[in-house]
């Protein structure tokens, strides 16, 4: 067997210094576990941001203390003003979108686990990975800084519209500096995700040990290397996008900005912009973006129901082409967020298409991970309850998409909260799980340490339970007719449905609380939780197969070789009811599908 | 817990398709001749979304009740037809649901978006700015002044930048703040932004449009009940965007022409 | 005795020397003061010269709040505010030219007020001194925002800020002479200046009279800023105590 492993394709040696190590580290581990406390910090401070609009949204005058500390005009007394609730919304969104639902199930857990399941030492080219992170980075202390410019951040909403963000502070507070530093940001996260994408694709490509074919990668890996290859066609449209805004801004380009605009009545100086364009170019990156989130939590939860239900799910291959299919389509169908914008009608019904056809491979997804469950052995823990949680969420989130898909019901839905909720459920909460299920199974291999179990539970149940009261409600209101950003509600329509803002800023306030719960159980974990033995969920992937947790170069200087389907489970062997991919044994199997 | 949970997904499932059966929340009645059939496309996706919804968290919870098993043992077991039969349901159920779906929605939208207006539509133009709506009225003329963006001015109350001193078109022109439409009328409605992104929401005319800047987009609709409806905008356009409204106010043939005088002597 | 004499001599000294020190010190303090002659001040009306233009009405019915408020009283616009015998309210009267020292340098300490009010704003212009606060407050209970529009090459720095029913006054102050044009978004008609100045300055009421008040001695341009008519100026000598008189008509077009 030794004379088939594998000659070691990259080979630097452990760093000795603190700052190698742990700061500018080449380790995609050590950049995996960078990418998730980020992203950690970033949902700390995107949820207090919505626990800060959701109270102002029920209690308008409510003073909230100690708000005034972060900007004295946008919260004078602790009380929210407008501007300043739309800018916290746009920071919420920003944050949450690109800083956690993007980084954390693909560029954190991506980094950490591709290499090893793909059975590499590393990324090809560990500095761009290095990078990769520290300019994301630098993204997030760049958005973050807009929080102490003059005016504050931008209040445009996480899709920045034009020509509202092209023309400068007299649009609003911080639609000067602040709208500057938003599309830095976004630039700079561009290019991190740029870099990241960059290795991903040639690590599953070139640097598959041996025996690991393609249709032998994890379910995993195959999320990470679609998104991957979404993320280099997506941020590469909007990081453009991103710098002709900011021209727009400081070298007096009008590429988003119209001729004879009167702002404030005051005659602009632009012409010749397109508003259409940068919705155009947003969303042919926003849409994409959308899967970028949820792909990798598909596949993370996936390979986590796999490992618990105890066999394969019912076809690998069609999960894989469905999702290769998910990311195809979500390139046609950008255009169903434009139904009103003004583009012509007939391009609709040309959007309106593709957007109902993606309802078919996202159902094959869910109709197989379901009923796979069928005659399955499945074990109940924090992580798989995660996993099943995200199952139903989906399933919550995307039946509201047959409405969105509809440019004729649009018309009604549009801009509503029927939207919020939707996306909300079906790629921020579903994604979350994606995270927290992730967390919980591979937090021993990452930390070392196994999460504690009966914690986990109370998490997952609170947000279970949680994040129905709110996001469902949403629906409801936009079914009414409830405008979403608006700061207060002065719309005679709108007063009635305050109870229900109410009950979901109380859904939220709790909900939120009990993230509490998971952040002491990780924090806990990492330091002083219970040493977690090598493969600890009896998996068959090769990030069992190496110690917990992996050494520098993952496999201790020799290379594993490949002999089964990723997801041997369900059979006879030496060691129970599974065998590992890197594992000689031969059994006899009906799963293997090569 | 797992039986717990199975049963959560099921009153969770049950819970969220209550207020919908029952219309706790929903939307306002429909003013507008184009509006039946958008209700009714909506009425139809709700029923199928209901019903691919609770079918499959029941589907869900009913397996992980039985299957989820604290100390397994015996063989696995695959679901009859295995993943062949999942994809051809999914493709035909689905399929076909959406490729319904698809098409009629298709048609409701092209009977709204994709049909000229009549010859004997009332023209109105909409302005939308920060954060208010302005609405102009052709006057007897039946023509719209040129709008002259350096001319637009608040403080004096030319909000479109019309020209009167020069302009014979501009004389008869009547600028309002609030919509006024006479029942039963077809109406041609041009908008029009002066600085950014806005929308023309109105819930009960099942009428929803973004303004464009620079690209002047038009709405046709006509109105069937007289009362007074809130327009409100959906894309967000600053500080005040929550703050910008107007009134539309669907009168009778006589008040509209009572009200058309009242407004043009205020000009 | 010869010592009594002696100890009379020295308090007698001792009492002139304080007395000296005392004066002596007074006068380096308040030297201008003691040397200047006592203060005067500029009067007279503003007038309209033709009849008053019609001012329109407001339509105010995007917002029903300011509606109600205005059920009884109809709101029009402030463009051109005329009072009884032809009288133009709302000029602002300040020194352009002649002023020097510290009666161009100091900075009354009052702070006016710039309210919002039943969705206009009062008063319509609001005068100050550069470097003077000043104060927006809000009466309504409907949201206003306040929003100044400097020209920036001016060194004034716009700014854009909502005031919600029950929010705090917003204090501010601005850094050059400039006739800012003040507006609120949210309800588009509502307009005003705040106008800045340097120096002692005065606004007229509705009867168009002002006082300038705090005028030293000397001769000076007077300047009276309409928002519609523009400029005027005319020339004034101000002697110590008394009351000088300029009276500007404009011409109504």
């Amino acid at each position: 067997m030794h004379d088939m492993s594998a000659p070691a394709v990259h080979h630097h040696a452990p760093p000795t210094s603190f700052i190698r190590k742990h700061v500018f580290s080449l380790d995609h581990k050590v950049i995996g576990k960078q990418y998730y406390d980020m992203a950690l910090v970033a949902a700390i401070i995107g949820m207090i941001l919505s626990w800060i609009m959701r109270i102002h949204l029920a209690w308008t005058n409510a003073a909230i203390p100690g708000l005034q500390l972060l900007s004295k005009t946008g919260a004078p007394g602790g009380v929210l003003t407008p501007e300043y609730y739309l800018q916290l919304m746009t920071m919420h969104g920003t944050i949450m979108v690109f800083f956690v639902l993007t980084t954390a199930p693909f560029a954190a857990f991506g980094n950490f686990f591709l290499p090893i399941q793909v059975g590499a030492e590393d990324m090809p080219f560990p500095h761009f990975n290095m990078m990769s992170f520290w300019v994301t980075f630098t993204g997030f202390i760049v958005l973050l800084a807009s929080f102490f410019v003059s005016d504050g951040p931008t209040l445009g909403g996480w899709t920045q519209y034009a020509p509202l963000n092209a023309v400068g502070a007299i649009a609003g507070p911080g639609q000067g500096m602040g709208v500057i530093l938003w599309m830095a940001s976004i630039a700079l996260f561009c290019v991190g995700q740029l870099l990241g994408s960059l290795n991903f694709i040639p690590t599953t490509l070139d640097l598959r040990t041996k025996g690991m074919s393609l249709m032998r990668l994890p379910l995993t890996t195959w999320a990470w290397f679609i998104t991957s290859c979404m993320g280099l066609t997506a941020f590469a449209v909007l990081m453009p996008a991103c710098i002709l805004a900011i021209l727009d801004h400081v070298a007096g380009t009008s590429f988003f900005v119209p001729s004879n605009l009167v702002i404030s009545d005051q005659l602009q100086q632009h012409s010749g912009g397109s508003t259409l364009l940068w919705q155009h170019l947003f969303w042919f990156f926003g849409h994409p973006e959308v899967y970028i989130a949820i792909i990798p939590g598909i596949g993370i939860v996936s390979h986590i129901l796999i490992t618990n239900m105890r066999r394969p799910l019912l076809s690998h291959r069609v999960i894989i082409y469905s999702m290769g299919a998910l990311a195809v389509l979500s390139y046609m169908v950008y255009g169903h967020h434009m139904f009103v914008s003004g583009m012509n009608p007939y391009s609709a019904l040309a959007f309106s298409f593709p957007t109902l056809i993606i309802t078919i491979p996202a159902t094959i997804i869910v109709l197989i991970q379901i009923f796979s469950l069928y005659g399955s052995k499945l074990r109940i823990n924090s992580a798989s309850l995660f996993a099943l949680g995200f199952i139903s969420m989906f399933v919550s989130g995307g039946v509201s998409g047959f409405f969105l898909a509809q440019p004729s019901i649009d018309i009604m839905l549009h801009a509503t909260y029927f939207v919020v909720g939707h996306f909300h459920m079906v790629m921020a909460v579903a994604a979350m799980f994606g995270i927290f299920a992730g967390t919980y199974f591979w937090a021993p291999k990452m930390f070392g340490r196994m999460m504690n179990e009966t914690l986990g539970k109370i998490h997952f149940w609170l947000s279970f339970v949680g994040a129905y009261c709110i996001f469902m409600p949403f629906h409801y209101l936009g079914i009414v007719g409830n405008v979403r950003r608006y700061s207060v509600f002065v719309d005679d329509y709108l007063q009635p449905l305050l109870p229900v803002h109410k009950f979901i800023t109380v859904a939220a306030l709790l909900t939120g609380a009990a993230q509490a719960i998971f952040l002491y159980n990780l924090i806990h974990t990492r330091f002083w939780g219970k040493p977690a033995s090598d493969n600890p969920w009896e998996g068959t992937s090769l990030e069992w197969s190496t110690t917990t947790p992996p050494p520098f170069d993952n496999w201790g200087g020799k290379l594993p070789v490949v002999y089964h389907d990723p997801y041997q489970y369900g059979v006879e062997s030496s060691v129970g009811d599974y065998v590992m991919q890197a594992s000689p044994e031969q059994v006899k199997t009906e799963n293997d599908e090569q | 817990m797992a039986k717990l949970f199975a049963v959560t997904i099921i009153v969770i499932a049950i819970a969220s398709a209550i207020p919908i059966i029952m219309h706790t929340w929903s939307a306002p009645e429909d003013i507008s001749i184009h509006g039946p059939i958008i209700d009714d496309q909506m009425s139809e996706t709700m029923a199928e979304a209901g019903i691919a919804f609770l079918a499959a968290q029941f589907v869900l919870a009913i397996f992980i009740w039985m299957f989820a098993k604290p100390n397994p043992g015996g063989k696995i077991k695959k679901f009859p037809g295995g993943a062949t039969g999942l994809v051809i349901g999914a493709f035909l159920i689905v399929g076909i649901e959406v490729l319904a779906l698809g098409v009629f929605g298709a048609k409701v939208w092209a009977d709204v978006y994709l049909s000229p207006p009549g010859a004997n539509a009332m023209p109105v133009q909409v302005q939308a700015g920060q954060f208010a709506f302005y609405f102009r009225y052709p006057g007897p003329d039946g023509k719209f002044a040129a709008i002259h963006p350096n001319l637009i001015d608040e403080s004096t109350e030319n909000f479109f930048g019309i020209d009167t001193t020069n302009d014979p078109d501009a004389k008869d022109d009547i600028v309002t703040a609030e919509f006024a439409i006479p029942v039963n009328k077809e109406i041609h409605l041009l908008m029009h932004s002066k600085d950014l992104g806005h929308s023309f929401y109105v819930r009960e005319l099942r009428v929803h449009q973004d303004f464009v800047p620079g690209l002047d987009v038009s709405l046709h609709f006509t109105a069937t009940k007289i009362g007074k409806y809130e327009i409100v905008c959906t894309q967000l356009c600053g500080l005040g965007h929550y703050n910008m409204k107007a009134y539309l106010e669907v009168m009778s043939q006589d008040d509209f022409d009572k009200w058309l005088k009242q407004q043009a002597a205020a000009q | 005795m010869k010592r009594q004499d002696n100890s009379k001599l020295a308090a007698v000294s001792v009492c002139l020397l304080l007395c000296l020190v005392v004066a002596g010190l007074s006068l380096s303090l308040t030297n201008w003061e003691v040397s200047a002659a006592p203060e005067g001040k500029i009067t007279g009306t503003v007038k309209l010269d033709g009849t008053a233009p019609h001012m329109k009405g407001i339509d105010m019915s995007k917002d029903p709040w300011c509606v109600k408020q205005h059920a009884n009283d109809p709101a029009h616009l402030e463009l051109v505010v005329v009072g009884k015998d032809n009288g133009l309210g709302n000029v602002v009267l300040y020194i352009s030219e002649g002023l020097s020292g510290d009666a161009l340098n100091a900075k009354p300490t009052a702070v006016p007020v710039f309210d919002q009010k039943n969705c206009l704003y009062t008063p319509h212009v609001l005068a100050m001194d550069v470097g003077q606060e000043f104060k927006v407050e809000t009466s309504d209970q409907t949201a206003h925002n306040i929003h100044p529009e400097p020209n920036p090459l001016t060194g004034n720095i716009p700014w854009n800020q909502s005031q919600p029913p029950g929010a705090p006054p917003v204090t501010k102050s601005w850094k050059a002479v400039e006739m800012i044009h003040v507006k609120c978004n949210i309800h588009p008609w509502m307009s005003g200046y705040f106008a800045v100045v340097k120096g002692p300055y005065a606004i007229t009421g509705e009867d168009g009279s002002y006082t300038i008040e705090n005028v030293p001695p000397g001769s000076y341009t007077v300047t009276a800023w309409q928002e519609t008519y523009g400029n005027q100026t005319a020339k004034v000598t101000v002697a110590g105590g008394q009351s000088a008189k300029a009276d500007f008509t404009f011409k109504a077009k």
